[in-house]
């Protein structure tokens, strides 16, 4: 276990941002955050790092953990003088080969030497993330890492983040709005808005009344498909169990959809 | 060499320099202008104290300093208070209360405007000590923590995540600035203080591509405006502290001005000054 949380909440003026949050994150395991603007997400994040302490419930985490965040929002100061490669080393110490290849792994090498405000919104996302995945942490917290990245960066990235819980073997919690790649690449989501509205497998989350009515039928039919997918998968006679919702889907694309990949599941949405 | 003020005076103004640069940097990177103020106006109550008990000078500022910096820390750790309105009031109410503290001591003949303004004349072997002695303990603390300082400059929270100790690091940074106060203060003045801490620094800015070189330019910026400044205040007749940071005025002035020259040069690297917090004091 890296994280766990029990019963946590945050309260601020007397008011609950979120509450009643339970959760572990353990190694090799992408947990995913999902809920609609000021649901908690954020806070949940922060409350999982220390960043803020639990007002109620238990929070735990390893001891010496090694851990990295890519925050929401960042806003260096425009007097800053910083390279890219110096906010790369800016918790941990690094060499050039270690930097090289984060840089790499998110197609940044070519922006090393540039200062950091002179980056574009998506250029300074990769950045972040490259900075994160530095030194192989033990737990990533990822707060909507990919906005303003263009759609291949896109994927590439998410793609980054799969592979970099593989080699690693480390935790990542995940904060994101991409539904389709929530349920197609996350061990377990949480359904967040205020409180946890619902979490389990991604299928299980899908297909649970309680996310149905937080995102609305259209999204909740759209990854209907993956709860196919998903269910289809599990049984254990091969069976399909096709509820009388996504029937009509399930006919018409089941085929395609079982080897889906990031791009066709997003044109869906 | 120690014989003659001036030398003294010089040598006690490098040493300042050389720990007014790294510290001006993060005043700028945190626009802790403000919060530089209020704590060097506090020098003066200090000052008062130190005359009131017969205590050392340096030592009275620098333990009022500590305290009005931790007062400080306090308050805007409860975010709602730390104002611009309410350290604007903290400044000029801790200097007015050390002004009218040192008035109300009729029994000491103090020369006000040598602590206000800087007085090169009254620097003894014993400051020069205090500040190279002082000087060497602040930038080694300074060196020790400087990547935490930093990364909590740059963000606390991602700091914070990731196993830095942001909390411990601030608090020693204001010590440090209590520190440079309290060896500075004969030498500047408290009133120009700030001034002295953040214009070599806003000046290197422009020459720095990281947070390391921006240290070391505002450290020889500094260098340059103490010999610059004590000469004329020499040669002029005039306060050291104001002659000082009008020196480094005009280095501030001069690396903003060649504009087009510069920007072919640095190219892409480089974004200019453009924060009203800089230049103010
Ligand atoms: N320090 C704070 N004080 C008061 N309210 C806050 C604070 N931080 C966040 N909030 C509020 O808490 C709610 C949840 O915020 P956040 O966790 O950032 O949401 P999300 O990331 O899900 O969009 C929001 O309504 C926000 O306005
Ligand atoms: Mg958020």
């Amino acid at each position: 276990m890296l994280v766990s949380l029990e019963n946590a909440g945050i309260c601020r003026s007397e008011k609950w941002l979120v509450r009643g949050v339970s959760m572990t994150v353990d190694r090799g395991e992408i947990v995913t955050l999902i809920g609609p603007n000021g649901s908690g997400k954020s806070t949940t994040a922060k409350m999982a790092l220390g960043v803020v302490a639990a007002d109620e419930g238990v929070t735990k985490r390893k001891d010496k953990l090694h851990a990295k965040y890519v925050p929401q929002k960042l806003r260096l100061n425009s007097n800053l003088p910083l390279s890219v490669t110096r906010f790369l080393r800016l918790t941990d110490s690094a060499d050039k080969v270690q930097i090289h290849s984060a840089l790499r792994a998110t197609e940044t090498e070519h922006l090393a030497a540039v200062q950091m405000s002179n980056l574009s919104g998506g250029e300074f996302q990769r950045v972040m993330l490259a900075r994160a995945i530095l030194n192989s942490p033990e737990f990533l917290v990822l707060d909507e890492p990919v906005q303003g990245v263009d759609y291949n960066g896109e994927i590439m990235l998410y793609k980054l983040i799969e592979d970099i819980r593989d080699s690693l073997n480390c935790g990542i919690l995940l904060i994101s709005h991409d539904l389709h790649i929530v349920m197609s690449k996350t061990d377990r989501v949480i359904c967040l808005n205020g409180h946890v509205c619902c979490s389990g497998t991604p299928a299980k989350v899908a297909s649970s009344q309680e996310f149905k009515s937080l995102f609305g039928d259209r999204a909740a039919s759209g990854l209907a498909l993956y709860e196919h997918h998903h269910d289809h998968e599990h049984l254990p006679d091969g069976s399909i169990r096709t509820d009388k919702r996504t029937k009509t889907q399930n006919n018409v694309s089941s085929k395609n959809l079982v080897s889906n990949d990031v791009d066709e599941a997003n044109e869906n949405v | 060499m120690f014989d003659d003020f001036f030398s003294r005076a010089l040598i006690g103004g490098f040493g300042v320099a050389v720990v007014a640069g790294p510290l001006g940097c993060f005043i700028i990177w945190r626009r802790l202008a403000y919060f530089g103020d209020t704590l060097s106006h506090s020098a003066l109550l200090g000052v008062a104290i130190a005359l009131l008990l017969e205590l050392n000078i340096t030592l009275s500022v620098f333990i009022v300093s500590v305290l009005v910096a931790l007062m400080l820390l306090l308050l805007q750790k409860r975010a709602s208070l730390s104002s611009d309105a309410l350290l604007g009031l903290l400044a000029h109410s801790v200097l007015a209360i050390g002004l009218v503290a040192l008035a109300f001591m009729t029994w000491v003949r103090v020369d006000l405007m040598g602590f206000l303004f800087g007085d090169i004349l009254a620097i003894t072997t014993v400051d020069l000590a205090l500040i190279w002695g002082g000087g060497a303990v602040v930038l080694a603390f300074l060196a020790k923590i400087w990547r935490a300082l930093f990364a909590a400059t740059v963000s606390y929270d991602l700091a914070l995540a990731e196993g830095n100790k942001p909390d411990q690091v601030n608090l020693l940074f204001m010590v440090l600035m209590a520190a440079v106060i309290a060896v500075s203060m004969k030498i500047v003045g408290v009133l120009l203080i700030t001034a002295l801490l953040i214009i070599p620094a806003a000046a290197a800015r422009r020459f720095a591509t990281s947070p390391e070189q921006m240290a070391v330019i505002a450290i020889i910026l500094g260098i340059v405006s103490v010999y610059i400044g004590l000469n004329g205040s020499l040669e002029f007749d005039t306060p050291a502290g104001p002659s000082i940071v009008v020196a480094a005025l005009a280095c501030f002035v001069l690396s903003v001005l060649p504009v087009n020259i510069l920007r072919k040069r640095t190219g892409r690297s480089q974004k200019n000054l453009k924060d009203p917090d800089v230049g103010v004091s």
